[in-house]
């Protein structure tokens, strides 16, 4: 069997980040697996502007981000294995792949999980009617147009305005098809702000809130939908529904982290997040494995999937040169308005830890508090919070030296 | 070409009479109208392997249940198609409806079916622990089993295949005529072919098939099931098939889990217009969560991987019909295969073979005749090691594509390849189970277009979901 020091699951934008940061901590012996034939993951269909903002200072397409991190992966001359799917990692952190060349098995000191995300299907959602061609879910239909070059359909509608739906609008708009709307079944949208205003309204398509699509019809290929406003409890009105002609179903409605391998591997997963409990090292709850980016939980932008996938990297790269560290573990818990908060655990080691953490529904301008206790570890004031935005606070390190009980994150709307 | 036979439709019990016929020296013609086999009734039902007790006895249906438990068992072997032993209960929810498994234990002892007995409710319970706590008793079902239909029904036809017979798919039969020896069967497109003998399986049209040669003493009613499917998260809540005596709420909803690990509920029953019928309503989704719920309390419905609707053709006679027309003679009808038709199938296709001898066929034993299938299945079947030294001869199966199902290019390859070849993408997911699992085709769907496009030699623009207009792709961009 291979032994490496450490193995990264995933390629893309977590997995290089994460492979580069161990890396240029001192641990060189860094192996990447990844399922497809090259690096980037699902940046490379992503040929939209607007990545790099935060974290590179300049504004560059899915691709043009990934080949930044592709080129530092290979300068380091980190060892790559393509078209490798991992099919099993294991508690004693032997990770198996299925690749051209065989069944390979490895034995690493150190695994980092960084295997990203994945759309919620139709069927997760149980919308009534007929099943034809022309449902895709909208990262499908940006693959088929932007890697493969077709057309998926000339008459849309979208379900869900996170961000993929909103950029999908934009994009099926400019290669001449007509989007006839987009519907979000909550009363706000979950996508970026900038994405509604640049992919919707500056293409004039209309964005339905509390509307759903209540049936799909069409024997072989999508005719039509029928939306509907929802009431309180999320179900069609009936006297709201209205029909739809269109050839072209999208669906953007959610994304699931892909934890099929931790799950197997018996590690303990949030149920909010969908990913695994982690401490402020990325590290999971069985030592040595990791995770980081949409794995370990859907992020808005890339640029904070390389920062966390940083701190996984480098603490993977400490752990096998020092040891674990000491320093007890104080859990961390949403409080008022606030979803989750990751880690869910912080370690007590002299740094400054940052929390991370999504709200439960919109809200103007509010105060986060950081408490322990009695004691308030941090304040941050924000003009708007929504849940599509991911909001990250930090804790000083001497605010933590005396914390005992479990450190709570909650907002008050100003 | 004429033909000796010509059986018209390709579902489990057209694909499994095809089969029965390849063992005999003749020439047999399998017609359908979809672009794949197995996509009416036998693409989506509960895929139940029935005891037998419930068939009222006397009936065709008791008589044929009673022989074809053993008869598809050892089909199923021979085919390489996964099934499983595991047992069923049809359990009563208090005291008014003890009676019904006393009654359902009497009519397995009329109808000859070895291994039932009757449980109490804790003693079910013993057996399967979630089932809930309003259980007071269950007919304990030992023979029964679990196979997947469509499954079943391409491993019949490919075996045909195999032996000689003929597959035309998109033959949509739009007339017959009888002519000096035979008829002379006629598609929507204009193509005809002749043969001497028919057998009439077309499921929920077999009524229109048979009005054709001017027999219309039998009505199809075509019953559509919806079902949900979940994820295999939730696979292991039971291990036999749960069963509802049947109440005011009909025949009552089942739980089960299929032989790919998932969890299935459903089906309902609900009269509709037409058996192209695919739609789910709010009402049959929310009826099968009730009431798979009321038999097994702590499935988890977050984990629904999709929902889907089967069309069952029934007949008001409530048995399957299966006789040669009085109206036209070598003409057979096997028609109303609804529950339990699957169990049956084998028997069923036995059944007519009888007949067409009785109405002339020679029946002459091929001395070449192979039942065994190649294994489709064979590469998931194999270990780490088994894989690895098959994956160096093999480089294809190396390459994953559903990365949920975990089904490699090989495979894809091979079932496009195979009898009766994939030709688009619901047939490549029914073979290999690629792009069935959580994201439902959501990453593999474009490389498995791309795949049958390489294989078949087509564009991709011409790649579809299920044959016909289902077309998955309007053109190249900037066109």
């Amino acid at each position: 069997m291979e032994k490496h020091a450490i193995i990264v699951v995933g390629g893309g934008p977590a997995g290089m980040a994460a492979a580069i940061a161990a890396y240029d901590r001192g641990v060189t012996d860094v192996v990447i697996l990844d399922r497809e034939p090259h690096l980037g993951g699902i940046l490379m269909q992503c040929i939209h502007n607007g990545f790099g903002l935060h974290k590179l200072g300049q504004e560059l397409t899915g691709p043009e981000y990934a080949a930044v991190y592709e080129k530092k992966v290979m300068e380091r001359g980190i060892k790559v294995y393509y078209e490798a799917t991992v099919t099993h990692v294991s508690p004693d952190k032997v990770v198996t792949a299925q690749s051209r060349q065989g069944i390979l098995k490895f034995q690493a000191d150190a695994v980092i999980l960084a295997m990203g995300c994945r759309e919620r299907s139709r069927g997760a959602l149980n919308i009534c009617g007929s099943r034809p061609a022309g449902v895709y879910s909208a990262g499908t239909a940006q693959k088929l147009m932007n890697c493969e070059g077709y057309m998926v359909g000339k008459k849309v509608v979208i379900l869900g305005s996170g961000d993929i739906g909103l950029i999908m609008a934009r994009r099926m708009s400019l290669e001449g098809a007509k989007v006839e709307a987009v519907c979000e079944l909550m009363p706000y949208s979950g996508g970026l702000t900038r994405n509604i205003v640049q992919c919707l309204e500056d293409f004039g398509i209309p964005l339905y809130l509390s509307t759903t699509v209540a049936q799909i019809h069409g024997e072989k290929r999508l005719e039509g939908v029928t939306i509907a406003q929802v009431d309180e409890r999320r179900q069609p009105i009936e006297e709201t529904k209205r029909y739809i002609p269109c050839d072209t179903l999208l669906l953007s409605v959610g994304l699931i982290p892909e934890n099929e391998l931790t799950r197997a591997c018996g590690i303990p997963m949030d149920p909010i997040t969908n990913g695994a409990l982690v401490d402020d090292i990325c590290q999971t709850q069985i030592p040595g494995i990791f995770a980081c980016g949409n794995v370990l939980q859907v992020h808005d932008l890339v640029d904070y999937v390389s920062e966390e996938a940083e701190r996984a990297g480098i603490g993977a790269a400490e752990l096998i040169l020092n040891g674990a560290a000491s320093g007890e573990a104080i859990p961390t818990k949403p409080g008022n308005g606030v979803r989750y908060v990751i880690p869910q655990n912080v370690r007590k080691t002299g740094n400054d830890v940052s929390l991370f953490l999504r709200v439960t529904q919109p809200f103007g301008k509010v105060k986060f508090t950081v408490t322990a206790g009695d004691q308030v570890l941090a304040v941050a004031k924000r003009l708007k919070a929504a849940p599509g935005e991911m909001e990250k606070i930090t804790v000083k390190a001497n605010m933590l030296e005396n914390v005992t009980e479990p450190i709570v994150v909650a907002l008050e709307e100003l | 070409m004429n033909f000796d036979v010509i059986i018209i439709g390709a579902g489990v019990v057209g694909g499994m009479a095809a089969r029965e016929l390849s063992r005999y020296d003749l020439s047999v013609c399998l017609l359908e109208k979809e672009n794949d086999v197995a996509t009416g009734a036998s693409r989506a039902n509960s895929g139940i392997v029935h005891g037998g007790y419930d068939p009222e006895p006397g009936t065709l249906k008791a008589k044929l249940n009673t022989v074809g438990v053993e008869m598809l068992y050892e089909a199923a072997q021979q085919l390489h198609v996964p099934c499983l032993h595991n047992g069923s209960m049809v359990c009563a929810f208090g005291e008014k409806e003890d009676p019904a498994v006393k009654e359902l234990y009497e009519r397995g002892q009329i109808n000859n079916i070895p291994g039932l007995k009757i449980l109490t409710g804790d003693e079910a319970r013993a057996i399967e622990p979630n089932l809930s706590t309003a259980i007071t008793s269950a007919l304990h079902v030992t023979n029964a089993g679990i196979i997947c239909p469509y499954d079943l029904t391409i491993a019949a036809v490919g075996n045909a295949m195999d032996n000689g017979v003929a597959l035309k798919r998109n033959f949509a039969v739009s007339a017959i005529e009888k002519n000096g020896s035979g008829y002379t069967v006629t598609s929507a497109k204009g193509e005809t072919v002749t043969g001497k003998y028919v057998l009439n399986c077309a499921g929920g049209y077999s009524d229109k098939i048979a009005a054709m040669v001017g027999d219309d003493h039998f009505t199809i009613i075509p019953r559509a099931g919806e079902y949900i499917l979940l994820d295999k998260t939730e696979g292991s809540r039971v291990s036999h098939t749960i069963f509802q005596v049947p109440s005011e709420e009909g025949k009552g909803i089942l739980v089960s889990p299929t032989v790919d690990g998932n969890l299935l509920t459903g089906p309902t029953a609900l009269k509709v217009e037409t058996p192209e019928s695919r739609d789910t309503t709010p009402a049959g989704l929310e009826q099968v969560q009730r009431l798979a719920a009321k038999s097994v309390p702590s499935v988890n419905f977050r984990q629904v991987i999709t929902s889907f609707t089967g069309v069952r053709s029934s007949e008001k006679g409530g048995d399957f019909i299966i006789e040669e027309s009085k109206k036209a003679p070598g003409f057979v009808h096997v028609a109303a295969i609804d529950s339990p038709g699957l169990t049956c199938c084998v028997a069923i296709a036995r059944y007519a073979v009888d007949l067409l001898n009785k109405a002339g066929l020679i029946l002459t034993e091929k001395a070449n005749w192979n039942g065994n299938r190649a294994n489709p299945h064979a590469f998931r079947e194999m270990t780490d090691d088994e894989k690895n030294a098959y994956i160096q001869e093999n480089p294809d199966f190396g390459k994953i594509v559903c990365r949920c199902e975990t089904v490699s290019e090989g495979e894809i390859r091979n079932a496009i390849r195979q009898n009766p070849g994939a030709w688009d993408i619901d047939g490549v997911k029914r073979r290999t189970r690629g792009g069935m699992g959580r994201c439902q085709g959501g990453f593999c769907g474009p490389y498995v277009m791309a795949l049958i496009a390489e294989e078949l030699g087509i564009p991709m623009e011409t790649v579809t979901k299920s044959g016909g207009d289902s077309y998955m792709l309007t053109g190249r961009i900037g066109e």
